[in-house]
Order: structure tokens, then C-alpha cells, then sequence
């Protein structure tokens, strides 16, 4: 009862930041369409809206981790998150009431992705709900990142690494814009042993319905979500001691 | 009835002794003011009384639960001001209300007569439904006050509650603190001397972390040989200090 008043206060935050709903949702959908545009005047197989919007529906998951980072951040910089700290509050609930209300969110722009791409030709089959699924473990990982952003980040900061150098490499490392083969073995070696690319590997294959490819590319996705929870938790706990 | 007992308490960060072995007694239903200049000690005793931050040595009873080993009890009977003002600036005042409510596991029926009873103690008719953020600073203060009472405290800690307030602003939260004296056990930490002494039924003066003097203001005056409190002030600090 108390975590989910606790996340109901954050959803609220989040919902009501109209910069916030603006990128997160806005520069995705804006994506899908230029690029679209694009592949209608100069056909490139990577930007096919069958191909593009699983690797733009993981792009904008790097949103969910500045959501969850700045949020975090602010709290912590203001004094709204010590006066919670004297209260019943434990720190499991907070980290709960944080996390839990990113995934609708997550979903909910997954979902409207995946809708937008309709009328601008993503072949319509019960794979798109598997997709749609599929990105709960992905969407995971990035709040996990953003929880552990959140905890040892300042605003400011949260800004650049998330807002500006996560966004990119989530881009880069996924496959999304480029093949990574083309920049050879040792970026395509460093991609891989990222969970971008596998992410969009994996939502790719179910959207084809691919399911035997999309099971070999969620262990890295389940181990990075996990690992980055585990840190994610010490050091949010380890900033609340400190406080 | 003793509401709150340090013994001892002391905090330490590396060379500096930021709480120096405090012994104090604060009594049930009293107004107690920590008075001192900045960096006395004022806000770290708080956070300690606060179970924000663990004591270096000693311990300290509040409602008769320690600090150190009865965080959880002692959380369910304080209510805390941060110097800060610490609102959620996107909800607004009655959704602040209702998120410390829900907190402390107030049933919606609870909270709203709650609501309704923060709004005729600090008329806050006309700030209900705005956002939190939007208000000025004197507003913030007094809905960040009204979000340490909601829970019905017995002990309510305000850390500069005044602090950056204009006269009109301070007079006007004075007068809804003065109105809670007697029902909760506050403990107020300021630089002014005057606040403390309109408000105070005991003041304790804090320098270097360690608690000079205790008393009401006639006490200290007495303690000085003085009949002005800021110079009783002034005199206590500086013959601390030689």
C-alpha cells in the first residue's frame, strides 16, 4: 500500500513533465516517420518498417532509463526524498515505487510504436503482441539502468550521460541505424557483448516470428537486466544510508 | 513525560565533531528551540533525532525508542520539516497530503479529514489544487509543515522552518506553529534570535557542536547578566569561545 501511494506519486511526476512525454514519445514516433520517409524515396533493407520499428521501439527504451535517472536524481537533490526517508518507507518500497511505474509507461510506448507503424505498412499478425511481450525484459534492464544512474548521478549529469551518451550508444550499439558488420570485427564484438543489439535482434525474430532466434538473444538481455538490478539496489541502498 | 533523551550523542565526519556528546532532555507537549550560528550543529542533531543519520557514540531515546536500534518505531511518531523545502513539485498541495497520508497507511476517508483539518489550521483553501512547485516560497514552507503534521505526530521537527521567508511570511507560519504548541512536542532549529525567542518554552545554544546552555530565555538572560536575549547570545557563544 505505501510503495504503490509512493509510485502512484511518480508516475504523476513523470506523466505531468511535458519534456518528459515530448521525448519519450515524440522523437521515437518523429523517428519512424523520417526514416520511413526515407526508405519510400531511397529503399535501404534496414529502414523496412518491418525491420526499423523493433530497433526504434528498443531506441526509445534509452528514454525510460532518463525518466527513472532524472526522477531519482531530483529527489535526491531536493529535499523531498529526505523527509521520505523518515518516514515508514523502506528502502525496498522505494526502489519498487520507482521502477514499477516505468513499466506501463515502457509498454504503453512500446504499444504506440508499434500502432503508429500500422498505417505506414508494419505487417499486422499476433507476432507483434509477442514483440510487445517481449520487450519486458528489456525494458527491465533500462530502468534498472536508470535506478543505477539515479542513485550515484547528479541532475546535471543525468542529463549528459543519459540523456546525450546513452541515447547514442543504445543507437550505435543496436544495429538500428547501421549494419554492424560494416565497421568490422572489433565494433561488432563490442556490440555483441552489449545488450542493444541482442534486444533488437530479439524483437526483430519475434516479429517474424522467429521465436528459436528470439530465445538466443534474451540471455544476455536477462543477464545485463539482472546484473544491473543487483548494482542498482547497492547503491541506491548505499545513497539512502549515506543520506 | 520525557519525549525526547540524548545520551551522549555525538557525531563525527573524519577531523570534525559536527555533535559533541550531547546530554538533553526535552519534555513532552514543550517547544524547544536549537539555537545557533551556522555550522553549529543545529541540522546534523536533527538528522540524528531523525534516524537520517547513525550517531559516531551515544544514543538517543525518542517517545522511549532508540535511535539507534528502533528506527522503524521512532519513524512512526515524528514528523519531519527539512530545512529544505521538501514538496513534490509536481502534485499538488492536496496530492502532497494524500502521498504522506498513504505513506504512514491512512485509509482515503482518514485522509481527507486530515486534509480537511491541515486546511483550516494553515488555510490552505486556496492552494489545494495547485501545483506545489508554483507556490511561493512562504506557501511551500507552510504546506512542507503541513505535510510533517498530517501524519499526527507526536514529535514534530522544524529544521529553519523560516529560513528566506520574508516578515509577513514568518509572522504568519509563527502563528500556526504557536497554534500547535502544547498538543505536539516540537523541536525548531533557527538562527534567529528572535524567533526563538517568540516561539520557545526552552532554548538550547549549540556552537561547535556542543550545547552551551539550556534554558528559558529569562534562564539564559539570567546565565549572561543581561535583559536582551541576542546579547545573553552573543555573550554565551563569545565566553564559550575564550
Amino acid at each position: 500500500m505505501r510503495m504503490l501511494t509512493f509510485a502512484q506519486r511518480c508516475t504523476k511526476e513523470i506523466l505531468r513533465d511535458p519534456i518528459n512525454l515530448g521525448f519519450g514519445l515524440g522523437f521515437p514516433l518523429a523517428l519512424l516517420l523520417l526514416l520511413s520517409a526515407m526508405q519510400t524515396n531511397i529503399p535501404v533493407d534496414l529502414f523496412g518498417i518491418d525491420t526499423l520499428t523493433p530497433g526504434i521501439t528498443v531506441f526509445g527504451m534509452s528514454f525510460m532509463t532518463l525518466f527513472t535517472a532524472t526522477l531519482i536524481a531530483k529527489d535526491r537533490e531536493s529535499a523531498l526524498l529526505q523527509r521520505l526517508y523518515t518516514t515508514p518507507l523502506t528502502g525496498l518500497e522505494f526502489i519498487l515505487g520507482y521502477m514499477l511505474p516505468i513499466l506501463p509507461i515502457a509498454l504503453a510506448q512500446t504499444v504506440i510504436c508499434y500502432l503508429f507503424a500500422v498505417p505506414l505498412g508494419l505487417t499486422v499478425s499476433v507476432n507483434v503482441v509477442y514483440a510487445i511481450l517481449g520487450m519486458i525484459p528489456v525494458a527491465i534492464f533500462y530502468i534498472a539502468l536508470g535506478l543505477l544512474c539515479g542513485s550515484i548521478l547528479g541532475v546535471k549529469q543525468v542529463g549528459g550521460i543519459c540523456g546525450a551518451l546513452l541515447t547514442n550508444l543504445s543507437a550505435w550499439l543496436s544495429g538500428v541505424w547501421f549494419d554492424l558488420n560494416l565497421l568490422g570485427g572489433t565494433f561488432s564484438q563490442i556490440a555483441n557483448a552489449l545488450p542493444f543489439v541482442h534486444a533488437v535482434e530479439m524483437e526483430k525474430a519475434l516479429c517474424c516470428g522467429d521465436f528459436a532466434l528470439a530465445m538466443s538473444h534474451i540471455l544476455p538481455i536477462l543477464l545485463y537486466g539482472v546484473g544491473i538490478a543487483v548494482i542498482a539496489v547497492f547503491c541506491f541502498l548505499t545513497q539512502m544510508r549515506k543520506q | 513525560m520525557v519525549a525526547i533523551k540524548m545520551a551522549g550523542l555525538t557525531k563525527k565526519y573524519k577531523n570534525l565533531t559536527a555533535v559533541d556528546a550531547i546530554d538533553l532532555e526535552i519534555r513532552q507537549g514543550e517547544l524547544f528551540s536549537l539555537l545557533g550560528v551556522n555550522g553549529a550543529g543545529k541540522t546534523t542533531t536533527i538528522k540524528l533525532l531523525t534516524c537520517l543519520t547513525k550517531p559516531t557514540n551515544g544514543d538517543a531515546f525518542v517517545g522511549g525508542y532508540s535511535i539507534t536500534k528502533e528506527p522503524n518505531q521512532v519513524k512512526q511518531l515524528i514528523g519531519v520539516s527539512p530545512q529544505e523545502t521538501a514538496v513534490a513539485p509536481n502534485l499538488s498541495v492536496e496530492e502532497n497530503l494524500t502521498l504522506i497520508c498513504g505513506i504512514h497507511g491512512f485509509s482515503k476517508e482518514t485522509a481527507k479529514e486530515r486534509i480537511r483539518e491541515l486546511d483550516r489550521q494553515f488555510g490552505l483553501h486556496a492552494v489545494l489544487r495547485k501545483k506545489a512547485g508554483e507556490l511561493s516560497g512562504g506557501w511551500q514552507r507552510r504546506v512542507s509543515i503541513a505535510m510533517a503534521l498530517i501524519s499526527q505526530p507526536q514529535i514534530l521537527f522544524l529544521d529553519e522552518p523560516t529560513l528566506g521567508l520574508d516578515v509577513m511570511a514568518r509572522h504568519e507560519l509563527w502563528e500556526a506553529i504557536q497554534g500547535l504548541k502544547g498538543k505536539t512536542t516540537i523541536i525548531l532549529t533557527t538562527h534567529y534570535m528572535e524567533e526563538a525567542q517568540a516561539l520557545s518554552d526552552r532554548i538550547g545554544i549549540l556552537k561547535d557542536g556542543s550545547l552551551l546552555a539550556v534554558g528559558t530565555v529569562e534562564e539564559l538572560n539570567r546565565k549572561a547578566g543581561t535583559h536582551d536575549f541576542e546579547t545573553a547570545f552573543v555573550s554565551l557563544v563569545r565566553g564559550a569561545g575564550r
